[in-house]
């Protein structure tokens, strides 16, 4: 297959696949089945994007042929496939539970086409080349998130939806005055063209970059919810039912955090003695305030919103360290987190499923009931913890050691401090919800849903496939640490990314 | 033209970020309208205002004669008129709804019920 195509097809794939699902509007059975065979195709696709990154490193195409600083560009390396194919795996995983997860009002008003073009918009912010274009991406996804977010107009999700779709506008209002910006210093738009010129010390404009930098520090940062900008994050993320909030949680800050170390390594590198203390202050407040905003939680989904931005931390750590050990812990803790994230989400969404509250105070009691949950808690807990051996671990082991090759002594220490009240925090979980005996009150107030086997089955599926990942990147933790490194490599040294771009220009 | 617009873009925006933070929903719309617009104007006006200099180039010549306008940050300005006005209509659509929910206007109020519960 032609590499144009291969660029094309995971922009193409999704919304093909939304467009049947809509066409069988309100069958959910049929639109299930359509978003299946999208979910399979989009996940193939990745892989093969992925083989022929890692064979020719940078892949670039033109859309409409025009050559490159004019034209949108679409271009792949090792980070952008990475973050290609764990988005492809977890949605996948997401559909599966989905088909028992979720309600059928729910499924039937459009659950499969949103998802899907929420995928879309995914894998537009990790192909393109272009500024502005990172914009409209950003805006697809987002737009998608907002309709999820709503879907079903339950009370909590309303209130939600409306703070996230005010902060999400005003972010995204400032992302496009940043660009404005950019487009006005440099008169380019196409990122390849633009890392070229900020390296050009002449440039009169270069100064004036930091400025519009900022701009993107603040628009990405809200939608990575980073430290002092976090707090729409746990009102809205915990929500919508656990099939929605679950892909989400799980993706959508990491592509806030992925276009963050995207333009920090490849943009906004002329003014690096301002910006990196400043990412590493922002990066050890978040993780701390995250962790801490979680220990004060009783709320099983709330616990985990809170540590997500505790993780958010973690890979701005790398970006503010800033060196290629660093940069590839960065990448390794994305990727781990985003599997981890979502397998603890569904893992809630299971237990809420049969105890039908969320609340820990009113659960209690599922080790007695259902063993095999219980471990499969236990390990992603752990996991993302950062017990050895699992891969939260190795995540940590690659930052913390960047970090005291780089003296930045106090940023490890917070963050090593982190892990433990991370720790403390699914020690938290685990007693209440799996360990501790049911309280009595609740045993008569609500019902246990009654259990059925072949739907447990179902239940369990995508959580088994996500842990067998995190289990293989844990124990096994050469593969992915390697291409991590590599893909930080390749961010570092931007000349394979702007030739393959820029010389992509002959019309074919 | 140069002096007014600037001050125009900034009163737009403290605008618009005054009514974002307004506890009442339909003020709520009013700021991301307000908003909206702040940050289309902001574009076209970073681009560079001129007058009457088309971006046109003559038929003897191969590059175009300056001083002339920008094409880009109007078609950026276009895209992003079509989004904004996409999102906008969907969060007033939302607040609608919201509003036929909550029987209330007012955001502290959401919060107080949603909490009760």
């Amino acid at each position: 297959m032609p590499s144009d195509l291969l660029l094309v097809l995971p922009l193409l794939i999704p919304l093909y696949g939304a467009l049947l699902c809509l066409a069988f509007w309100q069958r959910e059975q049929w639109m299930a089945v359509m978003a299946g065979l999208a979910q399979v195709a989009w996940l193939l696709c990745a892989f093969m994007l992925m083989r022929r990154v890692l064979a020719l490193e940078v892949i670039a195409t033109q859309v409409g042929n025009w050559p490159a600083p004019y034209g949108i560009t679409l271009a792949a390396d090792v980070f952008s496939a990475m973050m290609l194919t764990s988005a492809a795996i977890i949605g996948l995983a997401v559909y599966l539970f989905s088909l028992q997860g979720l309600d059928v009002t729910r499924r039937r008003f459009g659950y499969y086409p949103l998802m899907l073009l929420l995928q879309m918009g995914v894998a537009g912010v990790c192909l393109t080349g272009d500024l502005f274009n990172l914009y409209v991406w950003f805006e697809v996804l987002l737009i998608c998130c907002f309709a999820l977010l709503s879907l079903g107009g339950g009370k909590g999700q309303l209130e939600g939806a409306i703070k996230y779709v005010t902060i999400n506008f005003l972010a995204s209002g400032l992302l496009l005055s940043g660009v404005g910006i950019t487009y006005s210093l440099f008169g380019s738009l196409n990122l390849a063209e633009l890392a070229l010129l900020v390296r050009q010390p002449e440039h009169p404009n270069l100064p004036l970059l930091s400025m519009a930098s900022v701009f993107f520090l603040v628009g990405f940062g809200i939608k990575a919810a980073i430290f002092p900008l976090f707090f729409w994050l746990p009102a809205s993320y915990h929500t919508p039912p656990v099939a929605i909030s679950s892909f989400i949680a799980g993706l959508i800050t990491k592509t806030g955090m992925y276009t963050l170390i995207r333009l920090f390594t490849l943009l906004f590198v002329s003014d690096q003695g301002f910006m990196l203390p400043l990412l590493a202050i922002l990066s050890g407040f978040t993780m701390l305030i995250g962790v801490i905003g979680a220990a004060a939680q009783t709320d099983f989904k709330k616990i985990l919103s809170f540590h997500i931005i505790s993780q958010i931390g973690y890979m701005l750590m790398g970006l503010a360290i800033y060196t290629p050990l660093a940069i590839a812990g960065s990448i390794f803790f994305i990727i781990h987190n985003i599997f981890v994230k979502t397998n603890l989400f569904l893992i809630s969404g299971v237990v809420a499923q049969r105890y039908r509250t969320f609340s820990l105070k009113k659960l209690g009691g599922v080790y007695l009931l259902q063993p095999v949950l219980s471990v499969l808690f236990l390990l992603t807990a752990l996991s993302l913890a950062g017990t050895p051996p699992l891969s939260g671990f190795w995540g940590k082991l690659m930052l913390a050691r960047a970090g005291l090759e780089a003296g930045n002594y106090t940023l490890v220490a917070v963050s090593l401090c982190v892990s433990l009240i991370t720790l403390f925090s699914m020690t938290k979980i685990w007693n209440e919800v799996f360990w501790k005996p049911r309280p009595v009150a609740v045993k008569k107030d609500i019902a246990m849903a009654p259990i059925n086997p072949l739907r447990l089955w179902q239940l369990y599926l995508p959580i088994v496939l996500l842990l067998a990942f995190i289990l293989f990147t844990g124990l096994y933790a050469r593969p992915l640490v390697r291409l991590s490194e590599r893909a930080a490599n390749g961010l570092l040294h931007i000349g394979t990314y702007t030739d393959t771009v820029l010389s992509n220009n002959r019309a074919k | 033209m140069e002096t007014l617009l600037p001050l125009m873009v900034g009163t737009l925006f403290a605008a618009g970020l005054y009514f974002i933070l307004h506890r009442h929903l339909f003020k709520v719309i009013l700021g991301l309208i307000l908003f909206g617009l702040a940050t289309n104007l902001f574009l076209f006006v970073i681009g560079g205002l001129t007058r009457g200099g088309s971006a046109i180039i003559n038929e003897e010549q191969t590059v175009a004669v300056e001083p002339y306008a920008d094409p880009v940050p109007q078609a950026l300005l276009l895209t992003a008129i079509v989004i904004g006005f996409g999102i906008q209509a969907f969060s007033i659509v939302l607040i609608r709804r919201v509003y036929m929910t909550f029987k209330s206007n007012n955001l502290d109020e959401l919060q107080k019920e949603n909490e009760a519960q």
